[in-house]
């Protein structure tokens, strides 16, 4: 069901070749929103459920960003076809696990997605590349005023947009960016960092769920409260204190490569070589891997141009990914020769890396 | 290890620990194995400790009366024990239950954000019309006929005014 998704050659997230920028991978914004009246997803009927689902399924596709997008009923998609869409970002594995009666509504570049009663009846979501969270807020603001034209959202004065969870209350908005840390976890900072912007009610979790000990250096930073402060407070607060991660890590980078010169030019290289050879690869690993070559883009050892193939394989490598390439379920282990298949074919298009324009600001 | 702590859900030897800070005030969370699986603690992306929290403050408080909310059947219980509403009308049945919760999850307790302008005017406008049409039903049955004209252009004029408004819309 989802082929021509995988196969689009327009996808926000694995084909974007223009927004890349060091540190930054993804920005992620949703918002909560809920029918008036009607009872939320958990406690609705089937039949409320499947009524809810057409209905906000029809005024969603009428949307002009929703043109030629694609809606997926979650009880005719296999098992496999949702571990994509989770890898994507483009569903929760909540959604995945909902009974009768769930959807979501994808946009034809995958920017948008639009999960129909998971937690709530909607939960809307746009993704891109980089660092973007003022330009989505602005987009998703007007896509959610439009929205509203049709259906009657449940709202108060008092607690604003009504959610089945009271940590969602208010604004319904988690802003949530996807970060590439490696500086700080080599240098240790990162169990500082993670109690520090706890205190600011920002919480920071693994790519997939890893917890603290992020596979591939990747984290996910999100403001944890929703009700107190509108929606340009909300993301000003969190921006800001993005931009001091940002500046900590490109710190910690540059004192690492000044202290460490060749250690670092060796595991770079060393990992470069790896992925040239390797005929067999753990996720992990190959996660671990890609974060040292999106290093290298970082300090100009690989061109610019080859950002987003690392970006992009980040998400192909994933086990969901690897299998339904594979079109078909293949073990564990197969899974990891398929992967060194691909990894190695990829690599070895890429030009050798340079080492002598290391220490140009990244 | 002789003090060993216990699950804070259902009193077994807890063998995950989470702490964390939110609004400058320090969490702690003892779960057991099972537990902690159960409520995805094992799963960073869909697990959050300030809804773990926001349970343990719901659950702790006892002595208040059962609400039951008319829309969909919730009770106090169902949400003391799930943390979740039920719909949004339960949000006026059980605001005095929801609001103290509020405090340690958010950085306000009311809301300063956005307002859906459209669905609210169209909301209030239905049910202006409703009460209009309940006005009008009564007047006739009241035989109070120069009232039920009143209410008939009533309705009327704001059907009128209500059509002109979504054209402008389109």
């Amino acid at each position: 069901m989802i082929e021509s998704l995988i196969k689009n050659d327009r996808a926000e997230l694995t084909q974007n070749t223009k927004k890349g920028s060091p540190v930054v991978l993804s920005t992620r914004v949703r918002l909560a929103r809920n029918l008036a009246d009607i009872p939320f997803p958990e406690r609705a009927t089937s039949a409320q459920r499947s009524d809810i689902l057409s209905k906000c399924a029809e005024h969603l596709g009428d949307l002009k960003l929703m043109k030629k997008g694609a809606f997926f009923d979650v009880s005719q998609l296999s098992e496999l076809e949702k571990q994509v869409l989770v890898e994507r970002h483009l569903i929760s594995r909540e959604l995945c696990e909902s009974e009768q009666g769930s959807g979501v509504i994808i946009n034809k570049d995958q920017t948008c997605s639009v999960m129909i009663n998971e937690e709530d009846h909607l939960r809307i979501q746009f993704l891109k590349t980089g660092f973007n969270l003022n330009s989505i807020w602005k987009q998703m603001d007007s896509f959610d005023s439009e929205l509203e034209k049709s259906l009657d959202v449940a709202f108060s004065e008092e607690f604003g947009f009504l959610t089945a969870c009271p940590t969602n209350l208010g604004t319904g908005l988690r802003a949530s960016v996807m970060m590439h840390l490696p500086g700080l976890v080599i240098s240790d900072q990162m169990e500082r960092v993670i109690r520090a912007v706890n205190q600011l009610g920002i919480t920071v979790r693994g790519l997939f769920g890893e917890g603290s000990d992020a596979t591939g250096h990747v984290f996910q930073i999100s403001n944890q409260q929703t009700l107190g402060e509108s929606e340009g407070e909300i993301i000003n607060r969190l921006g800001n204190v993005l931009k001091t991660i940002i500046d900590h890590e490109v710190n910690a980078r540059f004192k690492y490569l000044e202290e460490n010169r060749a250690k670092f030019l060796d595991k770079i290289g060393r990992a470069f070589g790896v992925l040239q050879n390797v005929h067999f690869l753990t996720s992990n690993e190959a996660m671990n891997l890609l974060s040292l070559m999106r290093l290298a883009v970082d300090f100009h050892m690989l061109p610019e141009a080859n950002r987003s193939d690392v970006d992009r394989l980040f998400i192909e490598c994933q086990p969901g990914h690897i299998q339904y390439a594979a079109q078909e379920g293949i073990e564990p282990e197969l899974r990891d020769i398929a992967r060194a298949d691909k990894l190695r074919e990829e690599f070895s298009h890429l030009p050798p890396l340079i080492f002598d324009k290391i220490g140009e600001s990244s | 290890m002789a003090d060993n702590l216990k699950c804070s859900n259902c009193n077994k030897e807890a063998t995950v620990h989470l702490t964390q800070i939110v609004n400058n005030k320090i969490h702690k969370v003892d779960l057991c194995e099972s537990c902690a699986q159960k409520k995805g603690v094992t799963d960073p992306q869909g697990f959050s400790l300030a809804d773990l929290l926001s349970k343990a403050t719901l659950t702790h408080e006892t002595g208040d009366s059962q609400l039951v909310c008319s829309n969909c059947g919730l009770e106090t219980a169902d949400f003391r024990s799930t943390g979740r509403l039920g719909c949004s009308a339960c949000f006026e049945v059980f605001a005095d239950v929801v609001r103290p919760a509020l405090e340690d999850m958010h950085v306000g307790s009311e809301h300063k954000g956005k307002v859906p302008e459209f669905a609210l005017t169209r909301q209030n406008s239905q049910a202006h019309l409703h009460a209009l049409k309940v006005s009008l039903a009564r007047a006739i049955a009241e035989e109070a006929y120069e009232d039920a004209a009143t209410f008939r252009d009533q309705i009327k004029a704001h059907e009128v005014a209500v059509a002109e408004l979504e054209a402008t819309e389109a």
